[in-house]
């Protein structure tokens, strides 16, 4: 572990390239109410984060991450377009590793902005390669919104569209219900029985607690119209998992979605956002034919992140987190806006790794 | 010096612990009043028997206080991170046998498995505009098995006893807690998942790996493992 000074120096020299670049440098509280993280990365959260609390604020925990505060401090008072910068501590819990930080630096760059997505993905990322040159680093992207636009466009109910949408970030879930839904694994014995009985609802169990029998009710009729409904077809299974095992060159990438695209229509929008950004990415300098897209990329990371991701890692060095990672989560800013919305992305280096590798070299 | 055998300090998992060494010729005994927490070994040497609270010991072990102790597999698994690296297990003792379950109202009738749980707990969210509760005092073990398994949108609320009774107070949906007959969970008209038993629990005796020993408490050690039938 490189010392603290040097690292606060680093981060400190990060945070002037980030204001050289437009951000608006702002200051955010290390203590955040634990409700609002509760509510938007549910229990999760807490195997990850710090939870501490006192008799008047109750619950608070130490920021894991500088993106719901800047959100918030943003949709409160944020004129857009804007870009802001931070450097700080984070806190993460480790149960598992004792050689993982659990207290470390964060530099971040985000941009609010309602024009030219494409662009600001663009953007934050090249603003990130240009403060990691000097390190070899290997850059991995994807783009979450591929993802759901081919789940939103399958030919079956709404309400299983609803289901695998929500696990698009739990693969082997995912993996599951397609399963289940393509009628490749058999439903449980348990259902099975549960839609044969004439009246599953006259038992003799007293109502207790606060999900109540009309819900209970209209699950198993929601249950009973999944039954009838047609499985997703093969084809339908293929695509998706074609999708998925898109790993290639961003031009090689682009070219094969685009040849999804013919028999998922759903996806041609957003294979056009891919075109955009790697457009973008060309006039920002980024060398875009050696650049990877793995379409599956940044499903197992947080769940916020809703369009372009991407990650920088130190090349045979596993052992290591990334040195820098990020993308777009524009339903974030929906949750925390209470009625307002603004599409967002942005990214954020560890210095920490970084001065640990400038000293290797 | 002597090493630390830590055993549970009430009630029947005192008691059998206390036959389960009896039946090895290691006599364990109270000694003082009924109220007294002070203990007594005899039929072997260089032992020292100290009473805990059973949910201290896991602590105690992973802190090399004691070198010995005995307590349930549950608590070692929730209390210790790592926990292979901190303790090994030396013996399962064959008694305080449960289940860590998750029970909801048998009123739920469409619920069975974790795969309904979690379509239970997303239409729950959208209904009331929070997470589904389940009220448990094994935070990490439960946390890990539901992530595990695909569960989301619900969230763990603390109780620290009388779980069962959370749902009919309306504090939470559902509980996740060691059973060993299910009758606690039966009497609150509640059910089991059928594939959601995370942990099959038993009294175990456990050794630190933390605890420093010199040559004579090495050599004690040895000679009560011996003794136990489970060679050093």
């Amino acid at each position: 572990m490189a010392d603290k000074a040097k690292i606060r120096a680093r981060a400190a020299k990060l945070s002037a390239e980030f204001e050289a670049a437009g951000a608006l440098p702002v200051e955010m509280p290390v203590l955040l109410p634990a409700d609002v993280l509760l509510d938007l990365y549910g229990e999760d959260i807490r195997g990850r984060a710090y939870v501490t609390s006192d008799a008047l604020r109750g619950e608070q925990m130490l920021r894991p991450d500088f993106t719901v505060p800047v959100v918030q401090m943003h949709m409160a008072h944020g004129a857009d377009p804007a870009r802001y910068t931070y450097a700080g501590e984070v806190f993460r819990r480790q149960e598992e590793d004792q050689t993982r930080a659990n207290e470390y630096m964060q530099v971040g760059y985000e941009v609010f902005d309602r024009e030219n997505s494409a662009a600001s993905d663009a953007e934050v990322f090249a603003v990130m390669q240009e403060a990691l040159k000097g390190v070899e680093l290997r850059a991995a992207t994807g783009d979450i919104g591929i993802l759901a636009a081919a789940v939103a466009g399958l030919e079956t109910t709404v309400r299983r569209k609803r289901a695998l949408a929500r696990h698009i970030w739990r693969p082997r879930k995912f993996k599951a219900l397609l399963d289940r839904y393509s009628g490749k694994a058999e439903m449980p014995a348990s259902r099975a029985a549960l839609l044969a009985a004439d009246d599953p609802m006259t038992h003799d169990y007293p109502d207790i607690g606060l999900r109540s029998q009309a819900e209970v009710a209209e699950r198993i009729q929601g249950l009973r119209a999944d039954a009838n409904a047609d499985p997703i077809s093969p084809l339908q299974v293929e695509l998706i998992e074609a999708l998925l095992n898109v790993r290639e060159t961003l031009p090689n990438a682009l070219e094969h979605i685009r040849v999804l695209a013919v028999d998922m229509p759903a996806i041609t929008e957003a294979a056009f956002c891919l075109r955009d950004r790697m457009h973008a990415l060309e006039a920002r300098g980024v060398d875009v034919d050696t650049l990877e897209f793995e379409a599956s990329y940044g499903r197992t990371s947080m769940e916020y992140y809703d369009g372009f991701v991407f990650g920088f890692y130190v090349p045979g060095r596993a052992d290591l987190p990334p040195v820098a990672t990020g993308g777009r989560y524009d339903a974030l800013t929906q949750v925390l806006g209470q009625g307002r919305e603004i599409p967002a992305v942005g990214g954020v280096i560890r210095p920490g790794i970084l001065v640990q590798l400038e000293d290797a070299a | 010096m002597t090493i630390k055998l830590g055993v549970p300090s009430k009630g029947r998992l005192m008691e059998k612990t206390f036959d389960w060494f009896g039946a090895r010729g290691v006599t364990l005994s109270r000694i003082g009043s009924d109220r007294e927490y002070a203990g007594a070994v005899s039929g072997v040497d260089g032992v020292e028997l100290v009473l805990l609270s059973a949910g201290e010991i896991p602590r105690e072990l992973a802190a090399g206080r004691i070198h010995l102790g005995v307590t349930g597999t549950d608590l070692v698994r929730e209390k210790l991170g790592q926990w292979e690296q901190q303790v090994q297990e030396k013996a399962e003792l064959g008694f305080g046998h449960a289940d860590l379950i998750i029970g909801v109202p048998a009123c739920w009738v469409d619920v069975d498995t974790l795969e309904d749980l979690d379509a239970a707990a997303a239409a729950f969210r959208r209904a009331h505009g929070f997470r589904l509760r389940i009220a448990t005092k094994y935070h990490r073990l439960v946390r890990e098995f539901l992530q595990d398994n695909g569960v989301a949108d619900y969230q763990l609320v603390d109780s620290q006893g009388a779980t069962e009774g959370t749902i009919k107070n309306l504090t939470a949906e559902g509980v996740a807690d060691i059973t060993s007959t299910g009758d606690t969970l039966r009497a609150n008209h509640l059910k089991i998942l059928s594939d959601a038993v995370m942990l099959k629990s038993q009294a175990t005796l456990f050794k630190s790996r933390k605890a420093d020993m010199d040559d004579e408490e090495r050599s004690a050690m040895g000679t009560l493992l011996v003794q136990l039938g489970l060679d050093g």
